[in-house]
């Protein structure tokens, strides 16, 4: 009977109830966004490292994957030296470089991979093939609409301009072999992928036998972190990079993301505490006399204070209820925004949905809005019956 | 000799106030035997009400003793208090005091509820109440859509649900016109000729006329105690 007395009391100001789920709602729709952009970008950038099971990334030492120009010299020995390291499965050397498509009209610039086929991760091939036969060209969407090439086309390619004699340098005709979708790009970038060969022979003696990166695959059963240092230590020129170690450092560039989530998140906890104390407040209040005569009939108070919070747990969850859903839908809106930004990768999320936070976070709100019930409740159901009964007859 | 019901001896209730204290009730003491109805009548601010309040074991008296039934209700806690009041007293207000958000027969059903009444059983007895004062057709109605008259039958009628040693009300005409006032008179009359001990504080001199003992009380005292011949 508690339950249903709880339930009537909040229908007996359908309006004001509403209002305070509304209230509710938005408040925990801001903490369910706080803690998806909290948890949002970290996982997803843990997800994007991890895709290909690409576990170490491999840069110039002291600098991070394409950080700047700097390149990895004899590339071949550092490749072999790599493989025979316990645990490496796979070395995906990448070069990294800016192409220039040349035509009748302005050329077009894109940024291109050098990479070995066979064993990369750095795109997702969507129609063709990237094997060749000669110099394949694997393109983004973007650069074959830039270009208005299809599969199958030669395009005249130069990795260099020389503006004194202003004519392009490292000039070759490669023929689009494949459309694909770059996994660390955003959809709009212009890029391009060849094979490694043709990029460190179009660059010339400056790239020959170098390259930007490595990014290595590890066996499942073996610690990356063992691996990563094993590397450093057989290749002093290099920084060996875990995924765990990158989205660290990550976490660490994106620190203040987290802080500024953390103290929306509490200030929507607040509001929502706050709000619910003063709607179960203001219900109690005017309640008093109906409480006082429960309490002379015999009900004991454990079971008005009982009554009283299950109000607020019903606020509490229909308001949870409705945020979920509002915040999904606002975190989806506000990650199509942040998505927007470029030069972003297209599958880094800034608001993620995990079941396990999302659902923390409201029970967190559930539970403020318990307490936010017991005080008023307790009081109500405290006060001096004869005191209350002869106050309200009087009022 | 007839045991009393409900004894009261020297009880007195002050309530503290920053310059003096109010002495509500001075060493009251009073038998009231089972199937008594007793008027206790007085100006306002004589203590009717404290006294009432000490009866029901709704409140403490500062010093002295309430017995109901043989137990010594003044000196129980509060969780032992409110159950005493559940399963063995009777409250009937003046503003009546329904539940709005609950059916008459659910404002009947609830001390029921709470003493863990199976719901078949609650719902039988609540039926059974309703047609008891009148109001067997009006069982699905709130009491927004219930007459003065009608809501402080349904009162009565809840008061009834755990079956009583006592009735206690207070005032249970001063909010009804003079026709519903006799109605609930006449309720209250049938009530005590079924053997149901009732005592009712009023300024009412036609509900204090229908009991068939008047306690009158003036500062916190009993000054006349007089018992009525039993009419017919």
């Amino acid at each position: 009977m508690r339950i249903q007395l709880a339930a009537l009391s909040l229908r007996r100001h359908v309006s004001r109830t509403l209002l305070a789920i509304l209230g509710v709602a938005v408040s925990a729709a801001m903490l369910l966004d706080m803690v998806m952009l909290a948890t949002g970008m970290r996982e997803s950038f843990a997800s994007l490292l991890g895709r290909n099971g690409f576990t170490i990334r491999v840069s110039p030492r002291g600098t991070l994957p394409f950080d700047t120009e700097a390149t990895i010299a004899q590339a071949s020995d550092a490749t072999a030296a790599m493989r025979r390291i316990a645990g490496v499965t796979a070395v995906a050397p990448v070069l990294g470089t800016t192409i220039h498509v040349l035509g009748d009209a302005e050329p077009v610039t894109a940024f291109a991979l050098g990479v070995d086929p066979s064993v990369q991760g750095d795109y997702e091939l969507l129609e063709g093939n990237d094997r060749g036969p000669g110099d394949a060209l694997v393109a983004s969407d973007a650069l074959l609409r830039a270009t208005r090439a299809r599969i199958g086309d030669t395009l005249d390619v130069a990795v260099g301009f020389d503006p004194q004699l202003r004519t392009y340098t490292g000039r070759r005709r490669v023929v689009v072999t494949g459309r694909a979708r770059f996994t660390y790009l955003s959809a709009d970038d212009r890029a391009a992928a060849l094979q490694l060969a043709s990029v460190q022979a179009m660059g010339g003696a400056d790239r020959t036998d170098r390259v930007s990166l490595f990014m290595v695959r590890t066996a499942p059963n073996v610690d990356p972190e063992s691996a990563r240092v094993a590397i450093e230590r057989a290749l002093p020129r290099v920084t060996a990079l875990s995924t765990a170690g990158a989205v660290a450092e990550a976490q660490r560039r994106l620190s203040y993301f987290r802080q500024l989530a953390f103290i929306l998140g509490a200030v929507s906890l607040t509001v929502g505490f706050l709000l619910v104390t003063t709607i179960v407040t203001v219900s109690v209040n005017e309640r008093i006399g109906e409480i006082a005569v429960m309490r002379a009939i015999g009900v004991s108070r454990v079971h008005v204070v009982q009554q009283i919070v299950i109000e607020g747990i019903g606020l509490s969850l229909a308001g949870a209820a409705a945020g979920l859903v509002l915040g999904v839908f606002t975190a989806r809106y506000l990650n199509s925004i942040l998505r927007g930004f470029p030069g972003l990768p297209d599958a880094i999320d800034f608001f993620l949905f995990q079941p396990d936070s999302a659902f923390r976070a409201l029970g967190l709100l559930v539970a403020s809005g318990i307490a936010a019930g017991v005080y008023p409740a307790w009081r109500a159901a405290s006060l001096p019956i004869s005191t209350t009964l002869r106050e309200e007859a009087v009022g | 000799m007839t045991q009393p019901l409900l004894s009261v001896r020297d009880a007195h209730r002050d309530y503290p106030r920053s310059s003096e204290p109010v002495h509500a009730v001075r060493g009251v003491s009073l038998d009231v035997l089972p199937g008594e109805y007793v008027a206790v009548v007085g100006p306002s601010g004589c203590g009717k009400s404290t006294l009432l309040n000490l009866l029901g074991a709704i409140d403490r008296p500062t010093s002295g003793t309430v017995t109901i039934g043989g137990t010594a209700v003044s000196t129980l806690p509060d969780r032992a208090a409110t159950h005493f009041r559940l399963t063995h007293i009777g409250f009937v207000f003046q503003r009546f005091y329904l539940l709005p958000v609950l059916t008459a027969q659910e404002n009947v059903e609830l001390p029921m509820a709470e003493a863990k009444v199976g719901p078949g059983e609650r719902r039988e007895r609540a039926r059974e109440l309703l047609g008891y004062v009148g109001l067997a057709d009006r069982a699905d109605h709130r009491p927004a859509e219930l007459s003065g008259g009608e809501q402080q039958r349904v009162a009565i009628a809840r008061a009834l649900a755990n079956r009583p040693m006592v009735l206690l009300a207070d005032e249970p005409t001063g909010e009804l016109d003079a026709r519903t006032g006799s109605d609930v008179i006449a309720l209250f009359d049938r009530l005590n000729r079924d053997g149901m001990t009732i005592i009712v504080v009023t300024h009412d001199e036609k509900l204090a006329g229908a009991a068939r003992r008047v306690i009158h009380m003036l500062d916190g005292q009993i000054v006349r105690d007089e018992p009525l011949l039993r009419r017919a």
